[in-house]
């Protein structure tokens, strides 16, 4: 077994993946082993008693939308009784930002990596303020909800079936991180690319005029509305990357606001998890780290394929936004390069003269350089039904890299 | 009463320049009495324990751990202090954190890939792993670190061998590359003056003195103190003396080095012999087997060992040294001396040893010499016929040729003798006419039509003396043999002819990564950086810590994944 064959491989596969936007269906009729009492969420396997509170109140519209609950009160009952079982979104094929709750009914969309033939999915984006990802589930966002399942995400669905050959993600992302976003925290550009291609199917299949109208002011709204088209793809182009005998690199980056997860490609299906940390950010007006819910969500895929905080270079315009400088958001690229394994070859930076980004986390790197990997993250409140209070910068924590090395030694006989 | 308090931080590795800032920075805090910041091997807790800053806490610490006491006049202060560490360090790392700073070497050869060096002044036991990882990268290495093992050193310098690469060091204090100091060097002007140094300071005095005097410095190669033990065998001196021995802008070269094992130090001296440049030897406290001996010049010190040099450079000779053609027996053949007189014997001897080895005889200078059989010759040997093993009822061969005739025939029909040097002493009381016997029987010699053996003989005698010494002289040239009127010239055709020099191994290191301008590498040591940048010369700083923070059960299983591949 060669190591570093093995990593080739696997980083090879990931950057060759080339995802396109195929269509949007619910969740029940197209997530592997998805039921009707089965709720997906972000990050590593977690049980409701261990919840952080934005997932909890996720879960919790979940189940409102689902029309499984009608209050809170019952909604936890549910829940504390098992009515309702739990799993990852990263074991169904699956991501989703914040506290990623995918239920049965939801709307998702559908990626599909056309080199290797993996499928990915992902839910839709609510926008800013009051949202379900964020452990919000108040009327309003219930509202909001039911009307990207029932008017939103069908005529998205029905426009992407209209272009005949759906949408590339991986162009749309190299495109834009040469238009100031790294993927993660910023997807303005990329999401006014997503709007400029679907602009004129929405126009074609609309049958009404206001509706149209609501649709296209959505999307313009939300300079997140490509994250989760984004995200989808990057779980469909690591997915690529899992499962490749003798890899050290890792495929999986995921938090549930209780645990960090990761998983590494040679390792199998196996989590390696530990305390999710609080993320130093930039606190919205009126909170402050106290507010703050440890780490949450799937969207550290963007990072786990090479883009997100470790395109930080390319992305100036949201350096204050993790505290910083321009140079010190390359010298931020720059330590990226030290624990991964190649430089990507569909995503380059133009102010590090078109380098490509640094893709492919190495488990021995992070260990042997004790650096950790960069997240850019956004920051939910610590308690059920608040939101949003932050953005800011993460790392995941050293013990799950220790931990999955000294697996690795033991699965393949390089123990003492 | 004041209060001690102390904070331990595992696995956070600084430099202890970054340590002593921060120490000064606490000190500098009002109220604090006294302070340490360092990381917790067992001399700094030692340390610690000294001043009086050693807490209980503080006893656990281990070697990767950063361990940080503040002692003041009030509990309040202390806390105070010990929440100024962060930013403490942080105004430090805000002042150089414009550029990026590699973590590894690795990176840092993509950021400079031209440079030909890496210094590594790490802690000794990461050190190795450092230095391999530059061999690797096909780099040249200044190891200043120490405490790095013996074993570690040879597997270093015989990779680096076989790669044409130097390892300078380990406890490497001093080199200058293409007038670029690293380490701890002066500054002195480029010439032609190159020095192989095992001796950091020793190789300051020269490089300092030879600026003094007016000249310069090629190159100056270090090769750390335990190259010239024979275990290391002298590899980084091998090596550096052939680069200097190839340099066109080296006229002589200087070789200093702390007493040398002794088969190591006639290698040396023979390679440096052979490489036709005149060679400067101060071996501190090794027997200098004569002032000169053929292109070797030995001195009784380091100023002294400038001086000689610098005075070499004026000598016309010098061409004629670099130039000269200088035919050598085969490895397989041997000197055989043959003398009548003790002393000559015995200078001969003392001038040979630096040069050729085995060398044996029956009147030897160290036991290892003692010739097992005094009547039968082995490798080099040089037999004192005035012995008293030989005088047992008979003359001095000053005065009966018998014996050394028979040995001369001996000799002369051992398949393994290349040249017999014989002294021929004249003079009151000694054989009327030497001659006359030794003459025909040399001839017999010179004139086999199977073999050539050459025979020299020294002359010891004046015009005045009865034997009519050009007479002899002329007589002896007659029958073949190589006459020299003084032992030292006889001695010094000698080592010219027979001395020969160790075959090369590895790959040649190549001249081109000395003449570049020089741009390198540091790993440890911020102020050697510094020094290179000022000195004008490329240079990246890596930001080093111990692999996997000094976990010794990670670091091991990121060992055998390297080996694995």
């Amino acid at each position: 077994m060669d190591i570093e064959h093995a990593n080739l491989t696997a980083v090879t596969r990931m950057m060759d993946a080339r995802p396109i936007l195929k269509g949007v269906a619910t969740a029940r009729d197209v997530i592997p082993g998805m039921k009707d009492n089965l709720f997906l969420h972000a990050g590593p396997p977690i049980t409701w008693q261990r919840m952080s509170g934005p997932m909890r109140g996720a879960v919790i519209g979940a189940m409102m939308l689902e029309g499984m609950a009608k209050t809170e009160a019952e909604a936890i009952a549910l829940a504390e009784k098992g009515a309702v079982e739990f799993a990852p979104n990263h074991e169904h094929g699956a991501v989703g930002p914040m506290a990623g709750v995918t239920s049965p009914s939801m709307k998702v969309y559908i990626v599909e990596n056309v080199t290797h033939g993996n499928k990915a999915y992902c839910n839709f984006n609510e926008g800013y303020g009051k949202v379900l990802r964020m452990g919000a589930f108040s009327d309003e966002v219930i509202t909001k909800l039911r009307w990207i399942n029932d008017t939103f995400a069908p005529i998205v669905g029905e426009a992407i079936e209209a272009s005949g050959e759906g949408l590339d993600i991986r162009a749309l992302l190299a495109e834009a991180l040469h238009m100031g976003d790294e993927g993660h925290n910023r997807n303005k550009a990329g999401s006014l690319l997503f709007l400029k291609w679907l602009a004129p199917f929405i126009a074609k299949v609309a049958k009404d005029n206001n509706v149209e109208s609501e649709v296209l002011k959505f999307i313009c709204d939300n300079a997140l509305s490509v994250l989760n088209p984004v995200m989808a793809a990057c779980k469909a182009m690591t997915d690529a990357a899992h499962g490749i005998e003798g890899s050290t690199l890792v495929s999986t980056m995921a938090r549930n606001g209780t645990d960090f997860g990761i998983r590494v490609s040679g390792l199998g299906d196996r989590w390696f998890t530990a305390p999710a940390e609080v993320p130093q950010g930039l606190w919205f007006p009126g909170f402050t780290a106290a507010d703050a819910n440890p780490d949450i969500g799937d969207s550290a895929i963007t990072e786990t394929a090479g883009i997100g905080g470790f395109a930080m270079a390319t992305a100036p315009a949201i350096v204050t936004f993790v505290g910083s400088t321009p140079r010190e958001a390359v010298n931020a690229t720059l330590e990226m390069y030290e624990i991964t394994v190649a430089e990507h070859k569909h995503f380059t930076m133009p102010v590090l003269d078109f380098r490509g980004t640094p893709t492919g986390i190495d488990i021995r790197k992070v260990i042997e350089k004790s650096i950790l990997p960069r997240i850019n993250t956004g920051v939910a409140h610590r308690l059920p039904g608040i939101g949003q209070v932050g953005a800011g910068l993460v790392r995941p924590p050293m013990a799950i890299f220790e931990e999955a090395l000294i697996a690795y030694a033991e699965k393949y006989g390089l123990e003492n | 009463m004041p209060f001690i308090k102390s904070e331990t931080r595992s696995g956070a590795y600084y430099d202890s320049a970054v340590l002593m800032q921060l120490q000064r920075g606490l000190l500098g805090l009002p109220g604090v009495l006294d302070s340490g910041a360092v990381m917790g091997t067992p001399a700094n807790l030692e340390l610690l324990e000294q001043s009086g800053l050693l807490t209980d806490d503080a006893k656990k610490a281990g070697v990767n751990d950063l361990l940080i006491v503040v002692k003041a006049e009030s509990d309040g202060v202390v806390a105070e202090a010990l929440g100024q560490v962060d930013s403490l360090l942080a105004r430090r790392r805000s002042a150089v954190a414009q550029e990026f700073r590699p973590k590894s070497l690795e990176t840092a050869v993509q950021q400079l890939p031209e440079a030909n060096w890496v210094l590594v002044s790490v802690p000794g036991r990461f050190a190795a792993g450092v230095a391999r990882e530059a061999l690797n990268l096909g780099k040249h290495v200044f190891l200043y670190s120490d405490n790095v093992s013996l074993e570690d050193e040879i597997a270093l310098k015989k990779t680096a061998q076989a790669k044409g690469l130097l390892v300078m060091g380990p406890d490497c204090g001093t080199a200058i590359i293409n007038g670029v100091g690293l380490g701890f060097a002066n500054r002195v002007r480029r010439g032609p003056i190159g020095v192989v140094g095992a001796s950091g300071t020793g190789t300051q005095a020269v490089t300092a003195r030879i600026h003094n005097l007016g000249s310069g410095v090629s190159h100056a190669i270090g090769t750390g103190g335990r190259d010239l033990k024979s275990e290391v065998g002298a590899i980084t001196a091998h090596q550096a003396l052939d680069v200097l021995a190839c340099d066109p802008e080296t006229k002589v070269i200087v070789l200093i080095s702390k007493p040398p094992a002794a088969n190591v130090a006639t290698k040396l001296l023979a390679a440096a012999q052979a490489s036709g440049k005149p060679v400067v030897v101060d071996f501190i406290g090794y027997p200098p087997p004569a002032r000169k001996l053929d292109n070797l010049h030995f001195s009784a010190g380091l100023s002294e060992a400038a001086e000689i040099a610098v005075k070499l450079l004026e000598d016309w000779r010098i061409r004629e040294f670099s130039n000269a053609k200088r035919p050598r027996f085969a490895s397989d053949l041997y000197l055989r001396g043959l003398f009548s007189g003790g002393t000559l014997a015995y200078e001969t001897m003392l001038g040979l040893q630096a040069v050729l080895s085995p060398l044996y005889s029956n009147s030897p200078i160290s036991d290892s010499q003692i010739l097992p059989d005094p009547l039968k010759s082995q490798a080099h040997t040089i037999v004192d016929l005035g012995d008293e093993v030989f005088m047992v009822g008979r003359l001095h061969p000053m005065i009966d040729n018998d014996l050394r005739l028979r040995r001369l025939k001996q000799e002369a029909a051992d398949p393994e003798t290349g040249l017999i040097l014989l002294d021929v002493v004249l003079g009151e009381g000694a054989h009327p006419d030497p001659a006359s016997e030794l003459a025909p029987a040399i001839a017999e010699i010179t004139r086999s039509e199977n073999r050539r053996i050459e025979v020299v003989t020294m002359v010891i005698g004046t015009d005045s003396d009865p034997q009519n010494v050009e007479s002899q002289v002329e007589r002896l040239k007659a029958a073949g043999a190589i006459v020299f009127r003084t032992a030292t010239g006889a001695i010094e055709y000698v080592a010219r002819r027979m001395s020969q020099p160790p075959d090369s191994v590895g790959l040649p290191v190549s001249l081109d990564s000395f003449n570049q301008p020089l741009a390198a590498i540091n790993v440890g040591l911020e102020s050697f950086y510094e020094s290179l940048v000022g000195q004008g010369a490329q240079a990246v700083q890596v930001d080093w810590k111990p692999p996997a923070g000094g976990n010794e059960k990670l670091a091991a299983i990121l060992a055998k994944m390297k080996k694995k591949k």
